[in-house]
């Protein structure tokens, strides 16, 4: 199988990348500005600096072509070698300055830019870290990734150069034509209106092409849906000889695409032969006006000279921020949408309490641990009072639902005495997962209480709470790393030793021990090389190492054959003496042991008891497990 | 490579044609402009001949406006040749893949064969383009700017002719380093974003296991690492700007000392050392837009690699028939099946499979995970092909069918439940695209989806969100199944297919199997006894081989392996 890592989806960039990427205009471009400029407050020197060097830069420029005048006039016509000599080497030095000037001025730029970009990318980061989970399932990760990649693309480039292109086009475009005015006003009245026309039109032809461009893009979504969902399906399409149909399909798309992409490459396109060539007529237009005054003695040669050079570096600058101003707004619109992710509220957390190491002593009294002794024993702490951490989870009165409206759990109520295995039973949707995710806080109830050892969770810090529960979850998640890695994220300080031992008891050691490089294999794109048990019996160690007092573990076994999960339902058992757990699995033959078996049906609690007890009832339960609808 | 990818410019390379003429007369068009105003300075002024600059500037102008007019038909060309060439590609690509068999599929990875048909294609396109207008023109405002330079005044031009080997080199050299530190800079950010994507899939994860802190040092890391790589690319190229205008400024001060001494000793017109020094700005211009199209096409290069590879790729299943009779009674028969993945490498999966499947019976699979049950399964429809012996379907080699006849009699729900956006009808259609409403009911009744797709507000017609994550993992497998019933195959493969569902509505549906579709032969992938122990043949692999066929009651008293298995989901009630 291919290594290749999935590289989330971007259009070419670097130093030669197409113009403009991003989505439009932001919606409040005054703010944006004004919060970018606010994260730039301490290269605020250091961008003070790079606009004086930009001056230099460009004054250096504009006199270079200045200096023609007296050149040709005061030296070259009249024969003046040894004059031309030093004004060539004075000429020279204003160059060299200028270029110093310039490459210093990107020099700092560059490590301007990337510095913001480096510290919004963390910021976004550790606040996405914070949010709640009901903010991940109502965003897409695309939608989420492209804030990574497009958005902070778009806000480096510019920052990078087109900010800085823009600004000195624009010095260059004033400074040519104050130039120009000094030295002939009148030849500037003649050209001025060629230039007046090079600028509407270069910010008309700009608006179209940057409707293209938003039309382009909105292509791009299209079709790389279109192509990521079939390609991905690939499979499924073979099976139902959908191919025809997925191909019509991808035609339409393609010529969508076709049509909005070439219109947006041809606006972009005709921009500069149309500057290149008003400016030539703008040229034209000095020589021959500038070609009569000199005639008519009111000009010289020297001025001409210089005027026309002058006239052919207008055409540039125009071209330049008509091009970058796409970049800017693009980088605009894509810093919007980062503060936007950045504005987002996190994760609400009152909890105080907060859960000890403790050391127990024969009187059964506790003390806080020394930091970083492990004793395996712990305690909340509430206040100045220790309550100590046994397991006892219950549910008073709950009643939940995810989008506030519609109950998925209704007055439920239930409890787990330390050490105890409760299982839930029912059908898809009755509420099962719904439970767990309320027990670790990952959503709020509306009503009721759950107290864990006498304390109501919400009391409790969210990640004290976390760090007391172990889950193995429906889906499994692994990362980019090597198994023993994987293993370790339950407990980051586990030595090997501890880890392989987990494998061990999880049953994963002996498939682990077939990989290519054992517990070195690297796994890659959340455990894709991998099949769906092995993912399982890896998330079952990692929580082993965790070595938490309630463990959670939900439908963990359902993609493993029975008779491996034979193997590590002894390993588990091993594991559960003081340990609360909570088992939900559709497997029945998985819950036989439990202490005491919950049936939900639509959010409720119909059946309680032990296997025994339930089969007697001849209830739900009953039907469930021997597979009857009815009684017969 | 170029004439392998020139292939895809199809009807569009008519347009190619055209380019470089047009481009080649709006060249002269432009270079004409310098040399003219140089007639005004040196002849037009010096004889107060106010008519000949006139004609001389209405010719400009004239020349000017046809620029435009040839500029922008240009550009039109080359953004449809262009996009053109990147719509064949890409149509070519998706057929291609459409076309790829499932071992074709694991070669590539879904991932590299979506980046193939997005970015690379892209890629491609942009290279084309910039290639299309800089790499015909650069060159060409090129030579002729030397030429005329050399024809206003030879001598002069030597600072010329040494002036752009420099800078050509100059700036070849920092582009190349800097091609390598930027790709190496992407490869960080790509590494970065992977693990950002990691991240936000696993929230869950890092949430419960409360690594936020580690995750977040880990972050850290990388992206500290990116910087550093990106300053150091960034680096390097700003000294391109510097170096050129230094080389441009320098050749401009030689030219104005050694040409003005000229025009001082009279060989030389002002207006010709004017428009000289035009023509170097001109020349250097052109001269880095050759680097950089160079620069791109390097980069392109691997594109183009890539795309080919897929392209060239032989699918290595296809119709070996044109027989299109489709299996209509749904015998299964393997003799001496042996299989493995990549020929000449690795162990063989399944080892000497036989058995018999005969029309309307159930057959149920069982072992442990690995053993080879989904790639013995994977075989009926030829999604793979045998290394050994023979798979048939109503007496005739599953290689004696088209391969669309044979699928078409074969419905499959495989391990992953995959639904596509679009309604839930336009789903199930997938299965029969002419099935009335009526068959779409039969099938959706019997997987017993029916009533909880009429729980929806809209019904069938309900909207399915990015495959179908607005459904519990229960109802999308029972949509798959119904899909798979509504080509009413005479073959019906579940892949572990009711996993997601509890036993009650498993009993269900099997019922309905029985009632509605008792001619189609069953193949059941299973991993509960509960739902196998009704089959007619119970097959048992271990390690890919064998080791037991028979009924759920003989293979409890003749089968260890068997009896492992169901002992492990012992029953309450002893039969």
């Amino acid at each position: 199988m291919s290594e290749e890592k999935k590289a989330p989806l971007r259009t070419p960039k670097g130093p030669m990348g197409p113009h403009a990427m991003g989505i439009g205009k932001p919606k409040n471009t005054k703010l944006v500005i004004k919060r970018l400029l606010g994260r730039l407050k301490d290269s605020r020197l250091k961008l003070f600096f790079v606009m004086i060097l930009m001056l230099i830069g460009s004054i250096s420029m504009l006199t270079g072509s200045y200096f023609l005048k007296p050149l040709i006039n005061n030296y070259i016509l009249p024969g003046d070698f040894a004059g031309l000599a030093k004004g060539l080497i004075i000429l020279a030095c204003i160059y060299l300055i200028g270029s110093a000037a310039i490459y210093l001025q990107s020099r700092i730029m560059v490590k301007v830019a990337q510095k913001t970009v480096n510290s919004l990318r963390k910021d976004v980061f550790e606040h996405m870290q914070s949010l709640s989970l009901r903010y991940f399932d109502s965003h897409t990760h695309g939608e989420l990734m492209s804030r990574y990649t497009n958005d902070m693309d778009n806000v480096q480039m510019a920052l990078e150069q087109s900010l800085v292109q823009l600004f000195s086009s624009a010095l260059t475009f004033i400074g040519v034509i104050v130039m120009m005015i000094v030295l002939s006003p009148l030849l500037f009245v003649v050209t001025a209106v060629i230039i007046a026309l090079m600028l509407f039109l270069s910010s008309t032809i700009g608006k179209r092409s940057r409707t293209y461009f938003q039309k382009q893009q909105k292509e791009i979504g299209n079709l790389n849906g279109y192509i990521e969902e079939m390609v991905e399906g690939l499979k499924e399409v073979k099976v139902f000889t959908h191919e025809q149909q997925a191909n019509q399909g991808f035609y339409k798309i393609n010529d969508q695409f076709f049509h909005a992409a070439s219109n947006a490459n041809f606006f972009a396109g005709i921009i500069m032969p149309i500057m290149v060539n008003l400016n030539n007529i703008c040229f034209a237009l000095s020589a021959v006006f500038g070609g009569i005054l000199v005639i008519k003695g009111s000009f010289d040669i020297g001025s001409l000279a210089a005027f026309l050079q002058y006239s052919r570096q207008v055409g540039h600058p125009i071209n330049q921020i008509s091009m970058q101003l796409n970049n800017v707004f693009a980088a605009m619109a894509g810093a919007e949408r980062i503060f936007e992710l950045l504005d987002e509220e996190p994760e609400i957390d009152e909890g105080r309490v907060t859960l000890v190491t403790v050391v127990q002593h024969g009187d059964d009294s506790l003390e806080i641990a020394p930091a970083g002794q492990h004793t395996g024993h712990w305690a909340w702490k509430k206040g100045e009072e220790l309550i100590p951490l046994r397991g006892d989870v219950r549910f008073h009165n709950v009643t939940f639902a995810y989008d506030g409206i519609n109950p998925v759990l209704k007055n439920v109520s239930l409890f787990a005495k330390p050490g105890q295995k409760i299982a839930f039973v029912g059908s898809t949707g009755a509420g099962k997962t719904t439970i767990t995710n309320l027990i670790n806080r990952f959503y709020d109830i509306q009503e009721g209480e759950i107290t864990y050892d006498g304390i109501n969770v919400r009391e409790i810090k969210k990640d004290d709470l976390r760090q007391s529960l172990g889950m193995v979850l429906q889906d499994t998640h692994l990362f980019t790393g090597t198994v023993m890695e994987n293993i370790r994220y339950g407990r980051l300080d586990a030595t090997d030793e501890e880890c392989i031992e987990a494998a061990h008891q999880a049953s994963a050691d002996s498939f682990i021990s077939r990989l290519p490089q054992g517990y070195d294999t690297v796994i890659t794109g959340d455990g894709a090389n991998l099949s769906q048990g092995q993912r399982q019996l890896l998330a079952i160690a990692r929580s082993y190492v965790a070595d938490p007092p309630v463990m959670i573990l939900d439908e963990a076994t359902s993609s493993i054959d029975t008779r491996t999960e034979r193997l590590i339902e002894k390993g588990m058992n091993a594991l559960m003496e003081d340990r609360t757990v909570f088992v939900i699995a559709h497997r029945l033959s998985t819950v036989r042991n439990a202490n005491a078996i919950l049936v939900l049906e639509n959010g409720q609690i119909i059946e309680r008891g032990d296997h025994a007890d339930l089969l007697e009832q001849k209830g739900r339960y009953w039907q469930l497990y021997t597979g009857q609808h009815q009684l017969d | 490579m170029l004439k392998k990818l020139s292939v895809f410019l199809g009807k569009y390379k008519k347009l190619l044609v055209w380019i470089p003429f047009l481009m080649a007369v709006d060249v002269i068009c432009e270079l004409l402009i310098p040399f003219l105003m140089s007639k005004i300075v040196d002849i037009g002024i010096p004889g107060q001949d106010i008519r000949y600059i006139l004609r001389i500037g209405i010719l400009m102008v004239g020349l000017a406006c046809v620029a435009i007019l040839l500029g922008c038909i240009n550009m039109k060309l080359s953004a449809v040749a262009s996009q053109g060439f990147a719509a064949n590609l890409r149509r070519s690509l998706f057929e291609k893949i459409q076309d790829f068999s499932f071992s074709n599929i694991d070669k590539f990875s879904t991932a590299s064969l979506v980046t193939r048909l997005t970015n690379d294609v892209n890629q491609l396109q942009f290279t084309a383009l910039m290639g299309m207008r800089i790499f015909i023109r650069a060159p060409l405002m090129l030579v002729c700017s030397l030429v005329l330079a050399i024809s206003i005044n030879a001598r002069l031009s030597i600072i010329l002719i040494v002036a752009i080997p420099i800078l050509g080199l100059a700036v070849w050299l920092i582009m190349r380093k800097a091609e390598k530190l930027f790709s190496f800079m992407q490869t960080r950010l790509d590494a970065l974003n992977s693990s950002v994507q990691g991240n936000l899939v696993a929230i869950r994860v890092v949430k419960a296991f409360v690594r936020q802190v580690y995750e977040k040092t880990k972050f850290k890391k990388s992206n500290d690492e990116l910087m550093q790589a990106a300053i150091h690319a960034a680096n390097t190229v700003i000294f391109i700007m510097p170096i050129m205008l230094l080389i441009i400024n320098f050749a401009t001060i030689s030219i104005i000392w050694v040409g003005g001494k000229m025009v001082g000793a009279g060989s030389m017109g002002t207006g010709e050392l004017i428009s000289f020094l035009s023509y170097i700005m001109l020349i250097l211009i052109n001269l880095m837009m050759v680097s950089f199209v160079f620069l791109l096409a390097a980069r392109a290069k691997a594109c183009g690699q890539r795309v080919l590879e897929v392209l060239e790729t032989k699918n290595d299943i296809y119709d070996l028939t044109a027989n299109q009779e489709t299996a209509k009674q749904g015998k299964i028969e393997f003799c001496h099946v042996d299989f493995k993945y990549a020929a000449g490498t690795g162990d063989y999966v399944l080892k000497d499979i036989s058995f018999t499947a005969n029309p309307g019976e159930m057959i149920a699979l069982v072992g442990g995970t690995g053993t080879g049950k989904t790639t013995l399964v994977n075989l009926i429809p030829r999604l793979y092909e045998a290394t050994n012996g023979q798979v048939k379907i109503d007496d005739r080699d599953v290689r004696d069918y088209t391969l669309e006849a044979l699928r078409h009699s074969i419905g499959m729900v495989l391990q992953k439940n995959v639904l596509f956006s679009g309604t839930i009808r336009e789903n199930l259609l997938w299965g029969n695209e002419n099935a009335t409403q009526k068959q779409i009911e039969k099938a959706t009744k019997v997987a017993q989806a029916h009533e909880f797709i009429l729980s929806f507000p809209k019904g069938y017609d309900t909207q399915l969100e990015q495959g179908g994550v607005n459904l519990s993992g229960g109802q999308r497998q029972r949509l798959c199944i119904a899909r798979a019933l509504l080509k009413e195959p005479s073959i019906l493969i579940l892949d572990d297919s009711t996993s997601a569902v509890d036993t009650a509505t498993e009993l269900l549906i099997r019922r309905a199997f029985r009632e509605y579709f008792p001619d189609t032969t069953i193949i059941i992938i299973a991993q509960r006894i509960s739902s196998v122990r009704e089959a007619d043949k119970i097959l048992v692999l271990d390690s890919g081989q064998l080791v037991g066929c028979g009924t759920h009651q003989q293979l409890l008293e003749n089968n260890e392996v068997y009896r492992e298995i169901n002992s492990s989901q012992q029953e309450g009630v002893v039969a």
